[in-house]
């Protein structure tokens, strides 16, 4: 592990040299537990400006619980570790200063507010930067829907536009996505991948991502650097994503779960 | 409450002179008046009319087909409306219909004329100046077959906190083919007691919309409109947005009788607590076939406070299709916790839920009475902060 004075000399030099690559996200040691169960058990892991890190595992595995404990989502308490978003201490801070720092997450199963027209909640995502709200929702199929009350009755693949505009909206560094593909239909699958791209290319040196997939079907858009396999609640497996994916494809997760156990074992 | 609570209010001796312009009104009752939806500035409405305290004090159409007078002028010019004064309102209600069938104060009398279309809204307003000043009015509605009117009354008092008495009787005719909307603002006083008496009815294709909202403190307030949806179908929704903040009591309801195959009611309010107490009702009554009707009624208790909530169907023939949702209850923290993530503070989440919560579809609001609602709303949060 690198000394603390490290990342924060790193952090004065990024601050100098615009566009040079500098650490967006820093977990260490991280220990989760939801309502007294534990979920997450030592993840360590570093995404870098520019990075894209996409995690895989099997369901009930604790990648959904990764990514809302770095959002900052009350449910989850952490036991013991450290998060670090260019490099700042946000262990405790709570989510709107971790939004307003540029982290944004897409949820998979957001709740339904209603009266709150999509529109307007897109609107205060964007918070104090001006963006055209109608062109925004063009580029994700979402026009016809932003009149409608946030989440009521949309599909499956209406929550994941919906959920990438406010993104978009909000424009984080830190892009955290849980399974932005499920539920999409091929139509919009591209629309979505491309979406995501654009946002992890608006800048590269200032941006990174998180992606949790399922099925990988998000890689055949994106530019994903590293992958992980989340197992028993640490992070296995560091490889090409698409190797991983690969590897799942043809084995299935039945496969890989008894070869990670066996790793375990021995 | 009784009848012995009259004599703490003066019922005569305040009948003001004639207004020409509303221009010189004092500006922070311009103010009042505007939270209330009445805008002083007439050019969005085709009509306007002023009850200050015990009289009328402006009455003025721009609207070809559009008649606007004074109750007590429409009283002489049309030989005492026969057909149209008392006439669903019975004055042997209450002591409060009794009390307005003996007083007469004023009130307003508009008619639209047979197949005028009138775009931009009438506006009423009630308001009340002195203080401990009783106020009763009668208001006439008369919507000839296939005229459409918008209506925006709104009522008010001078200052926040003072006395005052306000009963008002209100009866609708809606003919054939006719539509009216009714929007009621209210915006009264911490120690001001209003019983409005309300009965419309409907005929063969009509429509009646209704929009009621109040969002500032009354001591009590207490009504229950009935609407008669008498000709084939005919159509009414009800649309209500209520807060009840410390100190106030607030009764209010809808009925609605279905009297005619084919008709169809909706009565819809949100209901909100910060400390006072409130029975919200509706009753739907079917008595033809076939008939629809569907109340929702839900109430949101933040802080103290009671939310009584009382709906009511009553089907009387066999194939009607009556039905009812009523929820009381919080913010979910769900709710909260997912605008959080998307960089709103928590007061900054529950206010945009509240005023999700109260955002019904109200039709046809004019853009200016939705930004005032706004702004109530925006309001409301503050005080909230503030306790």
């Amino acid at each position: 592990m690198r000394p603390s004075h490290y990342i924060i000399l790193y952090n004065i030099r990024i601050s100098d040299q615009r566009g040079k690559k500098y650490t967006m996200l820093e977990v260490k040691d991280l220990h989760v537990t939801v309502g007294g169960r534990r979920i997450l058990q030592g993840i360590n892991l570093t995404i870098n400006a520019g990075e894209t890190v996409v995690l895989f595992g099997p369901n009930g595995s604790g990648k959904t619980s990764l990514l809302m404990t770095i959002m900052g989502m009350p449910e989850y308490t952490l036991t013991k570790g450290k998060i670090l978003f260019k490099g700042q201490d946000i262990t405790e801070a709570p989510s709107y200063e971790r939004a307003r720092l540029g982290i944004g997450m897409s949820f998979q199963r957001p709740p339904t507010i209603h009266g709150l027209k999509t529109r307007r909640l897109v609107a205060l995502c964007a918070r104090n930067k001006a963006v055209d709200i109608d062109s925004l929702a063009e580029t994700v199929n979402f026009r016809d829907q932003l009149d409608r009350d946030i989440n009521a009755g949309f599909s499956g693949g209406e929550i994941k536009r919906s959920e990438l505009l406010q993104i978009m909206a909000q424009q984080p560094d830190l892009l955290l996505f849980d399974e932005p593909e499920s539920g999409v239909d091929l139509d919009n699958m591209a629309l979505v991948g491309q979406s995501i791209q654009s946002l992890l290319d608006r800048d590269r040196s200032t941006t990174a991502g998180l992606i949790i997939t399922h099925t990988g079907y998000i890689l055949d858009y994106i530019k994903a650097d590293q992958g992980y396999i989340l197992f028993d609640g640490t992070l296995r497996c560091r490889e090409n994503p698409r190797l991983i994916l690969e590897h799942i494809r043809s084995k299935g997760y039945s496969e890989c779960v008894r070869c990670l156990q066996e790793a375990k074992v021995s | 409450m009784s009848g012995t609570q009259f004599t703490r209010f003066f019922f005569d001796g305040l009948t003001p002179e004639k207004i020409t312009d509303l221009a010189n009104l004092d500006p922070k009752d311009r103010d009042r008046m505007l939270m209330a939806g009445v805008d002083t500035d007439e050019a969005g409405h085709s009509a306007t009319f002023l009850h200050l305290d015990h009289g009328g004090v402006y009455c003025n159409s721009m609207q070809d087909g559009l008649e606007i007078l004074d109750t007590k002028d429409a009283l002489e010019k049309y030989n005492g409306l026969p057909d149209y004064f008392w006439k669903l309102a019975d004055p042997d209600q209450d002591d409060f219909t009794r009390k307005a069938f003996a007083t007469l104060q004023g009130g307003y009398f508009v008619r639209a004329d047979r197949g005028v279309k009138i775009r931009k809204p009438v506006q009423s307003c009630l308001f009340m100046k002195a203080d401990h000043v009783g106020q009763s009015v009668h208001n006439i509605v008369i919507v000839e077959e296939n005229a459409e009117v918008h209506i925006i009354t709104g009522c008010a008092t001078s200052r926040p906190v003072q006395h005052g008495m306000h009963i008002g009787i209100s009866e609708f005719y809606v003919k054939k083919g006719a539509r009216l909307t009714f929007t009621m603002v209210h915006n009264w006083g911490e120690n001001v007691v209003v019983r409005p008496r309300s009965v419309g009815v409907v005929e063969e294709g009509g429509v009646f919309l209704n929009n009621y909202i109040m969002l500032n403190p009354v001591q009590s307030l207490q009504m229950y409109p009935t609407l008669y949806l008498n000709g084939r179908g005919a159509r009414c929704r009800f649309n209500s947005v209520m807060v009840a903040p410390q100190g106030s009591y607030i009764d209010v309801g809808n009925r609605i009788i279905l009297n005619a195959p084919d008709t169809r009611a909706e009565i819809i309010s949100r209901s909100i607590t910060t400390g006072g107490t409130m029975f919200v009702r509706g009753l739907i009554q079917g008595n033809a076939v076939p008939s629809r009707g569907h109340l929702e009624c839900k109430g949101l208790i933040l802080g103290k406070g009671i939310i009584h909530a009382i709906p009511e169907l009553e089907g009387r023939a066999e194939g009607i299709e009556l039905s009812h949702e009523a929820a009381v209850g919080k913010i979910a923290q769900e709710e909260i916790e997912y605008l959080m993530a998307r960089g709103l503070d928590e007061e900054e989440a529950t206010s945009t839920i509240v005023r999700g919560f109260l955002n019904v579809d109200i039709i046809g609001l004019p853009e200016q009475l939705k930004n005032t609602l706004d702004s109530m709303i925006d309001q409301l949060r503050h005080e909230k902060s503030a306790a």
